[in-house]
């Protein structure tokens, strides 16, 4: 039952993640990846959110594992990085890393917060 | 050599920085406008493929409160090396089918590897009274993962370099 739940959550999650990626990068020009960096940072704020509040674990299991662990990626975040620094760009390539992480943590706390409130 | 950039507008000066989707590449950037949902379909199935591997993994390698989580530590570190793999083998050694990059990269290791899960752990950690191996996850996996791409990358590359020794083989495919 919760394998159907990770599997439907993530069939959404998956092509919203290129979709928002796409829309992010035909809006600048600039080689940090911005795309990637905002769903990982929407998907921490939503996972944050949802694991403050007192929720069954379907919910966990399609919104959770499924939807937000499909809609963010470790994958393309770090090949990003070494394309970054393999193209000489080390300074953009260290600060996708230290803003993604630091971003993750603060969209994270920001849904706990908000999930107290809403509680 | 007759070829001139136009005869083949999908081939990059250099590897994509963005493996989903770099909107550069003429190719790229008319994929969704060619085919919406063949592409979106193959991501979706890939994710799926990707995410259930990834749940299945973390069930069978449940982490207890206050200890390394060791399965999304080695989910991410696994997708990492296989993405970079595949972007050696689709963007240096050979042509792939266009659904290609979609399904295996955005989709299946996309949805393999996650940074929500990351974070969420970091926090979890830090909140169970263990935040030196919060911090210790945190870099661990940052690291393992750079690595993996660029060790994955180079060790893929010294494997398939030895075909391309021979220039008009690369063309015959």
């Amino acid at each position: 039952m919760s394998a159907l739940l990770v599997a439907l959550g993530a069939a959404v999650g998956a092509p919203l993640r290129y979709l928002a990626d796409r829309a992010v990068q035909a809006r600048h020009d600039a080689t940090f990846p911005w795309g990637t960096f905002t769903v990982n940072t929407a998907g921490s704020a939503l996972l944050g959110l949802l694991l403050a509040l007192p929720v069954d674990g379907w919910v966990t299991a399609l919104a959770g594992t499924g939807f937000c662990g499909a809609l963010t990626t470790y994958s393309t975040f770090a090949y990003e990085t070494v394309r970054l620094a393999g193209n000489g760009e080390r300074l953009r390539a260290i600060l996708n890393v230290a803003a993604s992480i630091a971003g993750g943590l603060g969209a994270a706390w920001c849904g706990t917060l908000l999930a107290q409130a809403l509680s | 050599m007759t070829e001139t950039p136009a005869d083949r507008p999908d081939d990059p000066p250099v590897p994509p920085v963005d493996p989903d989707v770099d909107l550069h590449l003429p190719r790229q950037r008319a994929e969704l406008r060619q085919a919406p949902w063949s592409t979106l379909a193959a991501i979706s199935v890939g994710g799926v493929i990707g995410a259930l591997a990834r749940y299945g993994l973390a069930e069978a390698f449940p982490r207890p409160a206050g200890g390394f989580p060791w399965a999304t530590f080695a989910t991410n570190a696994a997708g990492c090396a296989l993405i970079g793999v595949l972007m050696v083998l689709i963007t240096e050694t050979r042509r792939a089918h266009r659904l290609t990059r979609p399904f295996l990269g955005a989709g299946v290791l996309g949805g393999f590897t996650t940074f929500s899960a990351y974070i969420a752990d970091i926090g979890r950690l830090a909140a169970e009274g263990a935040p030196g191996l919060a911090l210790v996850y945190l870099s661990a996996t940052a690291l393992a993962a750079v690595a993996a791409v660029h060790l994955a990358a180079a060790g893929t590359r010294a494997i398939t370099r030895p075909r391309r020794t021979d220039p008009a083989a690369g063309e015959a495919a």
